[in-house]
């Protein structure tokens, strides 16, 4: 009974502090671009604002559109409460494992891509048709990834996954290492970050994500907004615990979920500004050169899996 | 002999061959000429921490020999040499285009898997942790084969041709402490000569035919 | 119990077939005599099926027709009762559809009666083709289903594509059949009786067990659709009526898949693992190239039939798995692969069923078959357009739904592979995973383009713009197969443990750690390395959902909803023409994947002041082009070559008869 009102205050826990997340990378961003910047609690002033607003439909949105935030959203939160962040050993993680996690965000990205076609306009059946091809590029990238880690570990649970490093003495897995640099890639691309995607664009034609929810206002559109925060906060602690595990509680004894807990926003506090160095870093690439950085993603992660079966079994 | 149970710094020499063959994929794929350069040039590198490794964790102090002519030769004077005659021949801007990249990715994928498997039976002779890496050796020689074969630009062949070398330095360190000193000099003068000696064709083969294109020689047959 | 099920299903789908020609005067009495009878056929056949397999039964029979010294054999277990019942379940789905579908045909210039009369063989052979225990009684049943099913596909024979689509179906049909008899023939050369029994007693050294696999393999495989041998399936699927069409992909392929896994586990029993590197090889090409032919097709059934290619690919895959497993002595592993694939059968009978016979009603109430034609079907067609939705999500792999279960499954499957000794193959396997994956992402992509042009939107045409929901008939079929969708995705535990009773009589054990944890875990190997809690997932998601839109309800007074024009840029006046159009929503995958298709693509410069232009696309498949052709041409001139004989000239003639007769006068003074 402990573990599941553990799991349940953990999911509310990443809901309330996914904003914060985006509200960091933000911050840091303007930061290194000597501006001013907004301070890093901004998203959720911009949802408070967006629940109270008024909801505009378009004449053509049928009710898929209605929808579509809604699923989106359970979705989403569903896959955050299977992830480790404070504690691994809860029993949400036996619900799904990550091949499922997988399958939650497809799930999201399905009705995304829907409610971008929905309304009848250009801008939403183009972001839909980048999206899902995006997506289809990254999935084989990502499976790879997760493979060679789960033949390591011999599990595709996320509990014991990220259980497996902890319980070891320092190692260093040359399919690890290959696995986090394409994870990493493949991650930018599913959250929907320069190189591939610009979140703070207003011009339609260089939008992706943006462009699927272009008609959206209202507490709909803050459904969608918080739902990609907390996507990019989920990939975030998977990063962060399957790659560098050490302050995970192992129990649930009050000091050890603390020290998860500060070890956790340590890691996502360090990961944020990465992202943003990568952001100011880089600039957006033309979208026809996703396919040539989402196959260096599937390279990293076969050559993790080659390195694998070559260098570390006998 | 459990992955787990390898000392440190054994698994990071495992980790640097990885690495050593990820270099050699970004070789295949890269179209820029300095690119190229520098990339062979960061192989160089990861060859030369391979090596200085190997010399701390085995006790053969000469490969720290081998390790500083690899740094000299491979990762300084040899690309500055490229990089010159690049600068030279006004190709520096220059940006070949490899067709079918994704074919050339998927083949040398497949060349990996197939080192691997020509290497099973050498790994039971050697008793070293890090016989494994034979294999990744051996995949890097070919890799540095396919360079050679789906590259138009002399240049990118003249890197290929290099990584080659590589390769084979890389498998006399792992699989049986480096070789004797004398071969190992040898070899190192034969590299050094080779790409002076490729500055010079260079220059001519531009007079001659004006460009670099290695299918342009073709105009050099018999019957038309 | 079970066998008299079966029995009563084989009879009254013949009863349906023949009875309807007494009354062929009244078109309304055809009707209902044959698909009630069809109905019935369904009911008693999944009854007995689904006997057949939660009792683990193994019963056989013998009927004293058939050849003098070849009685008929019938034998029904686990194995034919579960596709027993996929085959009977979808019969009934499409009896209960086929009333209102076939009014469009009842002022047709086609009689109705050619349509029952074949629906009713056509099930009838699929039925008997499971009971078959003897190859003689099986290779009739499986005629019975080729021939039956060509005349299905020729039945609107006034159209030139039709005919040739249906003489190809039937050519590919005959061939497949050719080999497959082949392959009994070394099974019988060797046990010396065409039963079964005896051929699963003999054993055979392994060149002629890999004769045999081959021939199996080729034989089988053009029936059920792989690549390089599937291109008679996006010609004849879309051709058929629709109801037809489910029974064909939905069922027809799985008979196929029955058959061959007859063949290899229960006749060959000695499974190798090269086999199962080959059945992999072939589930993922054909997977792949599946789906990607699939997303440049813009006729719905068309897209429907090469999506078919795909999900058997991927059976294809879960089944090499299992052989590979098999044969370096994983018993427990072998199972798994074997479960993974059996389950998506189940799940491509029911979700390609519904998309077929959602795309039937589409087909009947706009007129339109063109993609680039429909749109907004969501508002004319709001049932069709939620079960379409289901059968969308299903088959794209997502979950709670049921295709997700047995990706998943597969997925579990492959990663095993890591026991195996040969590390060539723990290296190839995860290649596979990942091709896998690419897949299901593919597809996902095809059915966002399908779902999106479809039914979302602005109409594209007049047509859709009127169209209107069909009757209560097919919304019922449509429903339920929905609803089972959705049933075999939550309840994944309780399905994996009936259909371990197939994978404990082909191989020598089961999975039994797959449900050791209850109705509520699926747990592939053990509760460590994976598990899947499907019913909990389903709750989650409903949950979480619920949570929401209780939190944002009460707001609503505050904000209501009001609806405006879309974001037009300030331009005004949108129209259907201005939105995404299928061919252009996967230009992006068009243009990534190139070498794959053969693309013709023409633009033509519009006259000066004059708006547009002319753009044409013609996508075609590499295996017809490259295989087919070429083999049409040769036989073609190798047939010229060999009419030269035929002379005409009666003195030519005379010359043969004299010169036989000198060589035989010859061949009898030795």
């Amino acid at each position: 009974m402990n573990g599941w009102i553990l799991a349940i205050a953990q999911t509310i826990l990443l809901l309330l502090c996914a904003p914060l997340m985006t509200g960091w990378v933000r911050w840091v961003k303007c930061k290194l671009q000597s501006r001013q910047g907004a301070p890093p609690w901004q998203p959720y002033r911009d949802l408070f604002k967006l629940f109270k607003k008024e909801v505009v439909l378009a004449e053509s949105a049928s009710p898929i559109f209605r929808v579509a935030p809604y699923i989106v959203f359970s979705a989403t939160v569903l896959a955050g409460s299977i992830v480790p962040m404070v504690a691994i050993g809860l029993p949400t993680s036996a619900i799904a494992d990550v091949i499922v996690l997988v399958g939650f965000f497809a799930l999201g990205r399905f009705f995304l891509a829907l409610a971008g076609m929905d309304v009848g306009t250009a801008f939403g059946g183009m972001g839909s048709s980048r999206e899902m091809t995006i997506a289809s590029l990254a999935e084989p990238a990502m499976l790879m990834g997760i493979f060679t880690m789960a033949m390591t570990v011999h599990s595709t649970n996320l509990a014991s996954m990220t259980r497996y490093l902890l319980e070891q003495p320092l190692q260093l897995y040359p399919s690890f290492v290959f696995s986090a640099m394409g994870l990493l890639l493949v991650a930018v691309a599913e959250t929907g970050r320069i190189p591939i995607d610009n979140p703070a664009t207003h011009l339609e034609l260089t939008m992706v994500h943006e462009a699927m929810i272009l008609e959206y206002t209202g507490r709909h559109l803050a459904l969608m907004e918080w739902g990609a925060m907390l996507k990019l906060m989920i990939y975030g602690i998977l990063l962060g615990d399957l790659f560098l595990p050490w302050g995970i509680a192992d129990n649930l004894a009050p000091v050890a979920l603390l020290i998860g807990l500060v070890s956790v926003f340590l890691k996502l506090f360090l990961l944020g500004i990465s992202l943003a160095i990568m952001e100011t870093g880089l600039a957006k690439m033309r979208f026809f050169r996703t396919p040539q950085y989402l196959g260096l993603a599937f390279i990293l992660c076969l050559l993790g899996m080659l390195s694998h079966v070559i260098l570390e079994i006998n | 002999m459990n992955y787990a149970q390898l000392p440190l710094a054994e698994q990071l020499i495992l980790t640097l061959a990885a690495m050593i063959l990820f270099t050699s994929f970004l070789l295949l794929a890269q179209t820029r000429i300095v690119s190229l350069i520098h990339t062979f040039a960061w192989q160089g590198v990861l060859l030369f921490l391979t090596t200085c490794l190997m010399a701390q964790s085995s006790g053969r102090y000469h490969l720290y020999i081998s390790a500083g002519l690899t740094l000299a030769l491979k990762v300084f004077f040899i690309p500055w040499q490229l990089r010159r005659l690049v600068i030279r021949l006004n190709i520096r801007r220059d940006i070949e285009n490899v067709g079918g990249s994704s074919m050339i990715m998927i083949a040398g994928g497949a060349l990996v898997i197939f080192s691997y498997y020509v290497a099973l039976p050498i790994r039971e002779l050697s008793e070293l942790a890090t016989r494994n890496t034979i294999a990744i050796s051996l995949a890097v020689i070919l890799l540095g084969m396919l360079m050679l074969i789906t590259r138009r630009k002399a240049v990118s062949q003249v890197v290929g041709f290099m990584s080659m070398e590589n390769g084979l330095f890389f498998a006399a360190v792992v699989s049986t402490y480096g070789m004797p000193m004398v071969v190992e000099l040898g070899i190192a003068f034969d590299v050094l000569v080779a790409v002076i000696l490729f500055g010079i064709f260079f220059f001519q083969i531009k007079a001659g035919i004006g460009s670099l294109d290695v299918d342009h020689l073709n105009r050099l047959h018999e019957v038309d | 119990m079970a066998l008299n099920f079966v029995y009563l299903a084989i009879i009254t789908a013949l009863a349906s077939a023949l009875l309807p020609i007494l009354f062929f005067r009244s078109i309304v009495a055809t009707k209902y005599i044959s698909f009630v009878l069809l109905g019935i056929s369904g009911l008693s056949g999944a009854l007995g099926g689904g006997m057949a397999l939660l009792g683990k039964v193994d019963i056989s029979a013998e009927l004293p027709i058939g050849l003098p010294w070849l009685p008929c054999h019938l034998h029904l277990d686990p194995l034919s009762g579960f596709f027993l019942f996929l085959v009977s379940l979808i019969g009934l789905v499409a009896a209960i559809y086929g009333p209102a579908y076939v009014r469009e045909y009842q002022q047709g210039p086609q009689p109705l009666l050619p349509l029952t009369l074949f629906t009713g063989l056509f099930v009838a052979g699929m039925d008997m083709v499971m009971l078959a225990d003897d190859a003689f009684s099986f290779m009739i049943a499986w005629e019975l289903m080729s021939v039956s099913s060509y005349f299905l596909v020729a039945y609107q024979h006034q159209n030139e594509t039709n005919r040739s689509s249906a003489f190809i179906y039937l050519l590919m049909a005959q061939i497949g059949g050719l080999f497959i008899l082949l392959g009994y023939g070394v099974l019988a050369g060797f046990s010396g009786a065409f039963d079964f029994a005896s051929m699963q007693a003999v054993e055979l050294s392994p060149a002629w067990s890999s004769l045999a696999f081959v021939l199996a393999l080729i034989g089988f495989g053009m029936k059920a659709g792989i690549v390089p041998l599937h291109v008679w399936l996006p010609q004849a699927h879309p051709v058929a009526p629709s109801h037809v069409s489910a029974l064909m992909s939905g069922v027809m392929l799985k008979v196929a898949i029955y058959g061959f896994i007859r063949f290899v586990y229960d006749l060959l029993g000695n499974v190798y693992w090269q086999w199962g590197v080959i059945v992999l090889s072939i589930g993922c090409v054909s997977a792949i190239l599946g789906v990607l032919y699939a997303l440049m097709q813009h006729d719905l059934k068309r897209l429907l039939a090469y999506h078919s290619v795909e999900n058997i690919g991927i059976i294809y895959m879960g089944l090499g798995l299992s052989m590979i497993f098999a044969g370096t002595n994983h018993p427990q592993l072998a199972a798994l692969g074997l479960i993974a694939a059996l389950y998506h059968c189940l799940n491509h009978a029911l979700f390609k069923s519904l998309l077929f016979l959602s795309a039937g009603a589409i087909l009947q109430q706009s007129h339109e078959h063109d993609l680039e034609k429909m749109g907004g079907l969501i508002k004319r067609m709001p049932v069709t357009a939620f079960c379409f939705l289901i059968g969308c999500i299903s088959i794209s792999a997502l979950p709670p739904f049921n295709g997700f279960v047995s990706e998943w499954l597969t997925f579990q499957a492959a990663l095993q592979g890591t026991i195996l000794t040969n590390h060539i193959l723990t290296a190839l396997i995860p290649i596979a995973a990942a091709v896998l994956a690419l897949t299901g992402a593919l597809a996902a992509a095809c059915f966002v383009k399908v779902y999106g042009v479809c039914f979302l939107g602005l109409p594209r045409s007049q047509n859709c713009a009127e169209a209107t929901e069909t009757a209560f008939g097919p919304q019922l079929s449509q429903i339920l197969l929905a609803v089972l969708c959705l049933l075999f995705g939550i309840f994944p535990t309780w399905t994996v443990s009936q259909i371990d009773g197939i994978a404990q009589i082909l191989l020598p054990t089961g999975m039994p750690t797959a449900t050791a944890h209850g109705w509520l875990w699926l747990t592939p190997v053990s509760s460590d390395v994976a598990s899947y809690g499907a019913p909990m997932v389903f709750l989650g998601i409903g949950v979480a959902w619920l949570l929401v839109w209780l939190w944002l309800h009460p707001r609503r007074k505050n904000t209501k909803i009001r609806t405006a024009p879309a974001w037009d840029c300030g331009f005004g006046s949108l129209n259907g023409r201005m939105q995404y159009t299928a061919t252009s929503f996967t230009m992006p995958i068009r243009r990534i994947f190139r070498p794959v298709w053969s693309i013709e693509e023409s633009y033509q410069q519009p006259e000066q002041q004059s708006p547009g232009g002319r753009y044409q696309l013609k996508v075609a498949d590499w295996a017809w082009l490259k295989i087919y052709q070429p083999i049409g041409r040769l036989l073609l001139a190798t047939a010229r070559r060999a009419a030269l004989i035929q002379g005409g000239n009666i003195r030519i003639y005379l010359v043969y008869s004299f010169f036989t007769l000198l060589f035989l006068l010859w061949v009898v003074s030795l």
